[in-house]
């Protein structure tokens, strides 16, 4: 298991050092710095076994946090910890800096201690965490009996994501389907790979211990109702699309795996506040909002001709915004110069790249952009490799096609119903990895 | 509140100002001194100094600072055990506290304190804990057990821990059934024998009703002990498997992954035929390809276990090739795995825009996945070959780059690919020869310098680019000088008219300027070739090379069955079994798949293949001659006529004797090591020594077998194995230290050598060699090191070994003298091996055979034996004997005594009969009586010892 856990601002110094077993050394701390942080090479792995001793790391902004251990354990677990670690840290005080992390040392500390015991992960939720360790620290003479039990039986409960007695005068809750499509195209427009990873993320404030049920346009779910065929002509009408095929998906811990295994019906007792309530994976029928059509000419060793068009395609009457198009530029780009139909083009030297930005553009709709790039002559044997082009965006739609069909909640103790609680939801369609190679 | 500022206070006299804060009477004022404490103790600075001051503030109402105290505690207590005791009070008074989480925080607190007066007073408190009304307690007290066994074991065996905790696995709280399964796991890693787990089908089913419980880390404490139990039967395995796939949606990476291990390994036991084994098929593949959505650091530890997955179930992510396109922003270790397992999946479905993706990638910047990219296209042609034409065309492309190490890496593996295609592509070579200049790393060199030299007849000025090689001969890498050595020889043989003075010269460098041994020793033998025999020299020289395979990089089958039993963790990441980076004996058992069987039938326990594991039998080599000696038996044996005088080193033997040597020495020595060393082979069959040590591996005839084992090695692996010894200390062998068993695996014998390097300095080119031996056993393959030792670092080679070798009768009969050779030194050692190591799976003999056999043999052959104290019954005994090949023919029972007629064949065609005689009517006599019988009476005494082993074990 876990050996020990070191977290170093970006010089290497130790911020946070918790050692939880025996065979971690105090020199463990230093074989990472010296071989790792101050490495003369980049370091090629998240793992790195030094003297028998594994470290694995993960950097947040220019912070390193470093698990260490001699064991043979769950790497996927550590990993899974230390980001989860960082989310806890967060959640407590924000972005991790070193500013912060010094701040709260002794928080961290306490966090550690908590949901770290002889390198064993222990309860990590911070909607249980926060029950017990505040910032103010506990004052156990303060805390009723019933408080007391309330807190553990949370914490190691089996639904540890939640508390008992939440109370919201108005029931509401917020859904976003936020999906982030990917994309790999060839210059001659194929589509080498493409996908859409999603997340439905739920916004609850939801009195008592409702148990909800949510329905999406799930393939598998639509047949399976159509084979019935009672629904099938309610799927289409609530859905208005047809149904999507889902590769694959991944839930939070409170929804009832087994159940879904069994009838792929989501049912869960939703923690209170914000989370992610499911992850999933589409690759087939995408909407692929944008199409990037590049034409990029060598004239001579000293000159490219850029040329890129970029097609919206989706219903006119939705806009997409913050569109960046960043068109790669060779090392050695002594100047460019750039017309664009629409929006603002730059060269950025720093990046080696030209950025070129609109604010809006409507579906079905083209513009373009052409660029003279002057280039030094250099006698460097090796050719420019030719970057792809990456766009970046953001749609009001879910480029996978996954629509909600419902999100039911039933609470038996308290005296609401479905009906009255105020629903919302939204789609987002980002672009993730969205390039075209030219 | 800002606490950086603890951070910044560097003065001097700090130590003194804090002891005066901490005693001081203001309660805001003494936190904020051991928040300073605390603070300069994760910088590194020695605050032990004021431990006493700092164990005042314990007794306090202020949860925040107690805890700082505890932290304090725990790093420092150990430093000053005495004062230490100080605080045991407070620990005992808390974990009396009628606040829950203060009575945790004081068991999980005492628990990491590792001074033993603490510990013995814990034991109470620990045993309140572990029945504690609150769960939030009771899990912290199971982990707990597992500090205390850390600090004491045998302490939490006396105090009857280890029960409770077992009871806990039944605790109503899944958060406490996953602390105590997680803490029950790791204290029976380091006890392999006994029976803490003891995992039956109604703890499983506990087990399984907790995963859908308990939390993320729980589910993954549980998943990883569900994968150690070995289901009873494939409808267990089954069951298990359908409630354990609804966790393969678990947002959690590592659920996910532990799931995958206990689903590929009780998939092992699954009817292939069974509707079930394939809709789980088809189920792992989404999972495992959302995996690689996640934070690039899972990303690369799912790859790699992608990697071990795919070689083991080539079926499973046949279709996904798409998802392992490497993506431009990829970090550089997911770019690399990705390119690993993209080649693994080529198929002549998907090869074009494999090839397409490729070809991109060997225009990105960073040069190692470059220089992977470009292997990679090799590798496709090689294993695709309706795209062999394609790649040969893109590897040109990319030669007309220019960009030096893409022109190297193309080289070599065209070098591949002419091997594996002779007179397809040769018409490339002159385009190859153009970049000869460009040329500066050794592979690459001896790359090109074998193409010239295997197409010497094509290429007209083959001579004059040898020879512009030759003029900087020793400044070359040691590849490339054998290299130049073979390829100016086979040049030679070619055309014989005008080189005649270049090979004497290479001749001549190679044998008289040289220090390197291979090198002389290659230079001496073709030297003699070409010298006795010029016809055999091209037989030899210019033989015929064996195709070489498709897959290459394969891991090791009986690793890759062992690294499946470990995906998600180190081992998987690494490649490397856990022992090979892990101290101790903790989690060192090796771990094998469970055998697939038929509904009802009983299989193999797992325990049986962590036997190696268990404590130690006397098969220590006893009768090792001293080092000298043995040099001399070596030396005799392969030079004839025997020398009379002392002893030389071979090597320098191989100067004195210069010509006398040759003419007299070298024939026997290399008829009879002919197929036999590797190093030497691969000289002989004129293979390229750069190549791979993969791609050389269908070169020796019986290393074929070496690729099937991995079908044999699912089959039940019964037979008895001696634990490792180790055969030649580091002291003897300049750091190398050596140890190793015999096993019988599927028929094929098999010598497990763990190769430690305990010197400062990098070990390489390891090469093995037995002395003539008794029953014929040679080496079946060259030994199988694929990278360099470094110093510290510890291999595992199982080596194959055939029965064809020379004979010679040894004393005693199962002794075996081996020489391992590496970059530093030959070095000898003698070891014995299990007789039943030889006893062949055809050993059964008929009834009546037997009986006439029997009476055949004359009585003086026959041999009495006790085994003392074996408390087996006869059953159980023919059971254990079979599984090492050593077949029961008939059973009768007399007087209270059950009679075993049993039959052994030897490799060599040898018979052995015997009678075991087994006690049954009084357990207190449990010494059973065997009588040998064979034609050979010799091999009675090692027969018999071998059934001791067998059967005591």
């Amino acid at each position: 298991m876990i050996g020990g856990l070191f977290i170093y601002n970006h010089k290497g110094e130790v911020l946070i050092s918790r050692v939880y077993r025996d065979d971690i050394g105090r020199h463990a701390v230093d074989a990472f710095r010296v071989n790792v942080i101050h490495a003369r090479q980049q370091v090629r792995s998240p793992v790195t076994n030094i003297a028998r001793t594994s470290f694995f790391h993960v950097k947040r902004s220019n912070i390193w946090l470093a698990a260490v251990t001699k064991q043979n354990v769950n790497a996927a677990m550590v990993f899974e910890f230390l980001y989860k670690m960082c989310d806890v840290m967060a959640a407590y005080f924000g972005k991790i800096s070193e500013e912060n992390i010094k701040n709260n040392f002794v928080l961290i500390y306490e966090l550690l201690d908590e949901i770290l015991d002889f390198g064993y992960p222990q309860n990590s939720e911070t909607g249980a965490l926060k029950t017990f360790i505040t910032q103010q620290g506990i004052k156990g003479q303060h805390q009723t009996k019933e408080e007391q039990s309330q807190i553990t039986s949370q914490v190691t409960g089996q639904i540890g994501w939640r508390r008992e007695g939440i109370k919201y005068r108005r029931n509401e809750l917020f859904l976003d389907v936020l999906e982030s499509v990917n994309l790999l195209m060839s210059p001659q427009g194929q589509v080498l790979s493409a996908h859409v990873s999603g997340r439905v993320v739920m916004k609850s404030y939801l009195s008592g211990m409702p148990e909800c049920k949510f329905g999406m346009n799930d393939k598998i779910v639509i047949d399976k109702a159509g084979k019935g065929g009672v629904t099938d002509d309610v799927a289409k009408s609530t859905t208005g699309k047809q149904s999507i095929a889902i590769d694959d998906c991944t839930f939070n811990q409170c929804v009832r795996l087994s159940k879904f295994d069994s009838e792929r019906s989501i049912s869960f007792i939703p923690p209170d506040g914000e989370y992610e309530l499911m992850r999933y994976r589409t690759t087939k029928d995408i909407i692929l909002p944008f199409r990037v059509i590049p034409l990029v000419r060598e004239v001579g060793r000293t000159k490219l001709e850029v040329k890129v068009v970029i097609k919206s395609n989706f219903k006119p009457s939705l806009l997409a915004q913050k569109i960046e198009v960043r068109i790669p530029t060779p090392l050695n780009t002594s100047g460019v110069q750039v017309i664009c139909m629409k929006g603002k083009a730059k060269y950025k030297a720093s990046e080696n790249a030209i950025v070129w930005k609109i604010k809006r553009m409507a579906g079905m709709k083209e513009s373009q952009i052409s660029a003279e790039i002057e280039l030094l002559p250099t006698n460097d044997k090796k050719k420019w490799a030719r970057p792809p082009i990456s766009m970046n965006f953001e749609v009001p739609f879910a480029p996978s096609g996954l629509k909600v069909r419902y999100l039911k909640v039933f609470e038996s103790k308290l005296n609401y119903s479905d009906h009255d609680v105020i629903k919302w939801v939204r789609y987002i369609g980002r672009s993730g990895i969205y390039e075209t190679r030219c | 509140m800002t606490d950086s500022k603890y951070f910044t206070t560097t003065k001097k006299g700090e130590i003194f100002e804090l002891k005066a804060e901490l005693n001081s009477d203001k309660k805001e004022k003494k936190k904020e001194a051991v928040k300073k404490v605390i603070a300069s103790m994760t910088v590194g600075k020695d605050v032990s100094a004021l431990f006493p001051d700092v164990v005042n503030c314990m007794q306090t109402d202020n949860l925040e600072l107690k805890k700082l105290v505890y932290l304090y505690l725990m790093n420092y207590a150990k430093s000053q055990p005495d004062m230490a005791i100080m605080a045991v009070n407070t620990f005992v008074k808390d974990c009396e506290d009628p606040n829950p989480l203060i009575r945790a925080l004081a068991v999980r607190t005492m628990g990491c304190i590792r001074v033993d007066k603490i510990t013995e007073y814990l034991c109470e408190p620990l045993r309140k804990c572990l029945k504690d009304e609150d769960p939030y307690v009771r899990k912290t007290a199971a982990v707990c057990v597992a500090k205390l066994h850390d600090i004491n074991a045998q302490l939490v065996e006396d105090q009857g821990f280890l029960d409770t905790l077992k009871d806990l696995i039944s605790d109503s709280n899944p958060m406490v059934v996953a602390n105590a399964v997680a803490a029950l796991s790791e204290i029976a890693e380091s006890h392999p024998n006994s029976n803490l787990l003891d995992l039956n089908p109604q703890s499983i089913n506990k087990l399984l009703t907790a995963l859908n419980e308990c939390t993320e880390w729980g589910q993954i404490f549980i998943l990883d002990c569900l994968a150690n139990y070995a289901p009873r039967d494939d409808r267990e395995s089954q069951s298990i498997c359908e409630r354990v796939t609804p966790r393969l949606s678990h947002a959690n990476s590592a659920v996910v992954l532990s799931a995958v291990k206990v689903l590929m390994k009780f998939m092992e036991m699954l009817p292939k035929d069974l509707d079930y084994y394939g809709t789980l098929l088809k189920k792992l593949a989404p999972p495992l390809v959302t995996l690689l959505s996640a934070e690039p650091e899972l990303q690369y530890v799912a790859l790699r276990n992608i990697n071990l997955i795919v070689q083991k179930r080539p079926e499973i992510l046949k279709h996904e090739m798409k998802v392992f396109f490497v993506k431009y922003n990829d970090p550089i270790y997911v770019k690399l795995e990705k390119l690993d397992i993209m080649i693994r999946l080529a198929s002549q479905a998907n090869i074009a825009q494999v090839l397409a993706e490729l070809k991109e990638y060997a225009t990105e910047v960073d040069v190692d996945f470059v220089r992977k990219a470009v292997r990679a296209i090799g590798r496709c042609a090689i294993k695709v070959e309706q795209s062999a034409e394609r790649c040969v065309s893109t590897l040109l492309d990319l030669i007309q780059t220019k960009v030096n190490y893409v022109v190297q890496e193309a080289i070599v593996v065209i070098k591949d690919i002419f091997r594996k295609y002779p007179n397809k592509y040769e018409s490339v070579i002159a385009t190859l020869c153009e970049n000869l200049d460009s040329l500066d790393e050794p592979e690459a060199r001896a790359a090109m310098i074998w193409i010239v030299g295997e197409y010497a007849e094509r290429i007209d000025n083959a001579d004059e680019l040898l020879e512009s090689f030759l003029e900087g001969f020793h400044d070359e890498s040691t590849q490339v000088q054998l290299q130049l050595l073979t390829a100016i020889v086979k040049l030679f043989l070619k055309k014989p008219t005008e080189t005649q003075e270049l090979v004497q010269q290479v001749l001549s460098l190679a044998t008289q300027d040289s220090d390197n041994p291979d090198l002389r020793d290659r230079g001496y033998i073709y030297w003699r070739l070409l010298s006795t025999d010029p016809v055999a020299a091209k037989e030899v020289v210019l033989a015929e090379k064996p195709l070489i395979s498709e897959e290459t990089d394969l891991i090791e089958p009986t690793l890759l069955e062992e690294l499946i039993c470990h995906i998600g963790t180190l081992a998987s990441v690494y490649h490397k079994p856990p022992s090979a980076f892990v101290e101790g004996s903790r989690g060192v058992m090796h771990k094998r798949l469970p055998a697939r069987t038929g509904s009802g039938e009983s299989t193999e326990s797992p325990d049986v293949g962590t036997i190696a594991g268990g404590s130690g039998t006397e098969t220590a080599p006893s009768i090792i001659p001293s080092q000298g000696d043995l040099l001399g038996d070596l030396l005799n044996l392969d030079l004839a006529p025997p020398t009379t005088t002392g002893p030389p080193p071979p090597t320098s033997g191989m100067q004195m004797g210069g010509m006398d040597l040759l003419g007299g020495g070298l024939d026997s020595l290399l008829g009879g090591d002919i197929g036999g060393s590797a190093a030497m082979g691969a000289g002989f069959g004129a293979v390229p020594a750069v190549m791979p040590a993969s791609l050389n591996a269908p070169m020796g005839g019986g290393l074929g077998d070496l690729f099937d084992l991995g079908g044999g090695v699912g089959m039940p692996l019964g037979a008895y194995i001696p634990p490792k010894t180790v055969w030649l200390p580091a002291m003897k062998a300049k750091g190398l230290e050596i140890s190793g068993t015999f096993a019988r695996r599927a028929g094929v014998i098999q010598m497990e050598l763990t190769l430690t390097n305990k010197a400062m300095s990098v070990m390489t080119d390891f090469a093995i060699q037995f002395n003539r031996n008794s029953f014929g056993l040679a080496p079946a393959g060259p030994l199988q090191v694929l990278s360099p030792l470094s110093p510290n670092q510890t291999i595992e080679v199982s080596l194959p070994l055939s029965t064809v070798g020379p004979v010679m009768k040894m004393e005693p009969l199962n002794n075996l003298q081996v020489a391992v050779k590496n970059n530093i030194d030959v070095f000898y050692f003698s070891c014995q091996y299990p007789i039943s190591m030889l006893f062949v799976e055809d050993g059964k003999m008929e009834r009546q055979v037997f009986l006439a056999t029997w009476k055949d043999i004359p009585n003086e052959n026959e041999s009495q034996f006790q085994i003392k104290d074996c408390h087996l019954n006869s059953d159980a005994a023919s059971n254990k004997l079979q599984a090492s090949n050593i077949f029961t023919i008939a059973k009768r029972t007399v007087e209270g005594q059950d009679m075993l007629y049993m039959s052994i064949k030897l490799s060599n065609g040898i018979w052995v009969l015997a009678e075991l005689r087994v006690q049954t009517g009084n357990p207190n006599y449990t010494d059973l009586e065997i009588s040998v019988k064979c034609r050979a009476p010799e091999v009675s005494q090692c027969v018999f010892q071998c059934c001791e082993a067998v059967l005591k074990n």
